[in-house]
């Protein structure tokens, strides 16, 4: 039974991914999952210089999720390159780095610092953070914008680079093939939705920012939706998440054409959800008698 | 100290202390690795939930393994908390957080303040340090709404007790730190939990009376494990982990040296 996909030329062990913001660098989580276990770990965003993120409150739950305006709160890329990466290195898995910025020159930094680094197998770029001013989703809502940072990232990286999408625009095909066009290698979706909740006893927003990302099931059928729709308009790989609590709403991202699939808001609710979904897909393969994972890539057309 | 872990509890008993504050008894390993001022996350089983809720640990028993937890009922989520019966089972992580620092007590005047449902970690904290620790003497003083005075016999047995109640009904009309004045409470060492203006109070109080405070903080929180940067305080000092001025409130803390936060 085969379970490793590959995305770019990188072979990941199984398709289960951790989403950026959700697990830390992997140390928090290693006293829960065997690190081995997964296909990869996706880092809290990192930027060029430490950020101190948003005011408190930054989360809230709402009816079958959450809201979080952390602010990508991060202590700078050169922390994580001596104490998180090497962290990393002693587990069989494979390393993605997310990277965030306010300016194309931040992201360029970062990447540019990160270019040496051999425990890092590949770099996802946040351009659809909705909870920072400045930088972030400025990039990932106008397709030539994103189009142009795609570009500039593309030339100074040397490890292939996954553009993360927001789903707070109109056209996600129209986003997808500009992150192809611009030679990105890989994209993944969903970043979180731009919600909002009200204390209506304090008469206040619930969070600090006043809005936040949505993320947690109640996300998934956009999130499935949207992974169908860019997975039909470009040829490079998508990277399915939003919502995925169990290995059957994992395969449903895969048969609606993600390659990678990762946990996000659920690792909150249950830090050994990567580790289920990693068990759950296996034997759902031997149940069907699957022997090849990447025969549900996109199977469902 | 053991690995962190979600397991399922057994409920071993529940009752109502006042009203909506519900004393709740688990039977689980975890109790094991508990200590004052920790807390667990508990999860409500509603579907629609997704996050754990904070919930102070007000005492354990490590030979019988059972934790007991005293929470006020504040959402939806503490309201099926409630409703849980004796053979129950519930979900729990922990042990979380890093408790009081008993160790800087020994030899000294220690002085406990609690408010509201701050109150009851601070249990735990008082037995600890009458049965285990080492100070010189104990004081407390304890602040609520009203009459109902939950807990109240129980600190009794483990140093002299100040009870400040807003409507006057017990002990001083007014605030804690009103009736630490009113008793001119000397004290080396503070160990507080409770909402953040009496926290406030208590650190001005400690300042006066040349006392250290250790404070408990409470703030919104999602994985509780220190991962999602969502329960961040505010500290004077760049922090060792973020790099910036924030401390992690579930993982370095919930209790922190009142001199190291901007408040």
């Amino acid at each position: 039974m085969n379970t490793s996909v590959n995305i770019s030329g990188v072979t990941f062990k199984n398709p289960v991914m951790t989403a950026s913001g959700t697990f830390g660098s992997g140390m928090e989580y290693a006293e829960f999952v065997d690190l081995n276990r997964l296909g990869a770990v996706v880092t809290k965003g990192v930027a060029s210089v430490p950020w101190p993120g948003n005011p408190t409150p930054r989360v809230a739950e709402v009816y079958g999720g959450m809201l979080n305006a952390i602010g990508l709160q991060n202590p700078g890329v050169d922390v994580m390159i001596e104490r998180d990466l090497p962290f990393l290195k002693d587990f069989d898995t494979k390393v993605i780095v997310n990277v965030c910025g306010k300016s194309t020159q931040d992201y360029v930094d970062v990447v540019d610092k990160l270019a040496d680094q051999d425990g890092v197998h590949m770099l996802e770029i946040n351009v659809s953070c909705p909870n920072v001013k400045e930088g972030g989703i400025a990039f990932g809502q106008d397709p030539k914008a994103l189009f142009e940072i795609t570009k500039e990232i593309k030339n100074h990286a040397k490890q292939p680079i996954i553009m993360k999408l927001s789903p707070n625009v109109t056209s996600i095909a129209e986003m997808a093939k500009a992150a192809e066009a611009a030679g990105s290698d890989a994209i993944s979706l969903i970043n979180t939705i731009t919600g909002m909740k009200i204390d209506i006893y304090k008469k206040t927003f619930a969070i600090a920012n006043k809005t936040g990302g949505l993320s947690g099931p109640a996300i998934k059928p956009v999130a499935v939706r949207m992974v169908y729709e860019a997975s039909h308009a470009v040829k490079i790989p998508v990277i399915g998440m939003g919502g995925i609590a169990n290995a059957e709403d994992a395969i449903e991202f895969m048969l609606a054409g993600a390659t990678g699939v990762a946990v996000g808001a659920m690792n909150f609710h249950d830090p050994y959800t990567t580790l289920n979904v990693v068990e759950g897909i296996e034997r759902y393969m031997r149940e069907q008698g699957i022997s090849d994972i990447n025969d549900l890539i996109g199977a469902v057309d | 100290m053991s690995k962190k872990k979600k397991i399922s509890a057994e409920v071993i008993s529940q009752s109502s202390l006042a009203e909506g504050i519900m004393d709740l008894r688990l039977k689980t390993d975890l109790a094991e690795d508990a200590g004052p001022g920790q807390f667990i996350g508990i999860y409500p089983s509603n579907r629609s939930t997704l996050l754990p809720r904070p919930i102070s640990i007000c005492g354990y028993d490590k030979t019988e393994k059972t934790l007991r937890i005293v929470y006020r009922i504040a959402g939806s989520g503490t309201a099926e908390f409630a409703l849980y019966r004796p053979g129950d089972c519930v979900d729990i992580l922990g042990i979380l957080g890093n408790g009081f620092p008993v160790d800087k007590a020994s030899g000294k005047k220690v002085l406990i303040i609690g408010g509201g449902i701050g109150v009851p970690p601070l249990l735990g904290l008082a037995k600890e340090l009458k049965e285990n620790g080492c100070a010189a003497e104990i004081s407390m003083v304890m602040g609520y709404r009203n009459s109902e005075t939950f807990l109240s016999d129980e600190f009794e047995k483990y140093g002299k007790l100040y009870i400040a109640t807003e409507d006057g009904s017990v002990g001083t009309k007014g605030n804690v730190i009103d009736a630490c004045r009113e008793n001119k409470i000397e004290a080396d060492v503070i160990f507080s939990c409770g909402p953040m203006p009496m926290l406030r109070g208590v650190a001005a109080y400690a300042k006066e009376i040349s006392a250290k405070a250790y404070i408990s903080l409470e703030e919104r929180m999602a994985c509780g494990v220190g991962a999602c940067l969502g329960c961040i305080c505010k500290t004077k000092n760049v922090d060792d982990h973020s790099h910036v001025n924030n401390a992690r409130i579930c993982t370095d803390g919930p209790v922190f040296d009142a001199d190291e936060l901007e408040l």
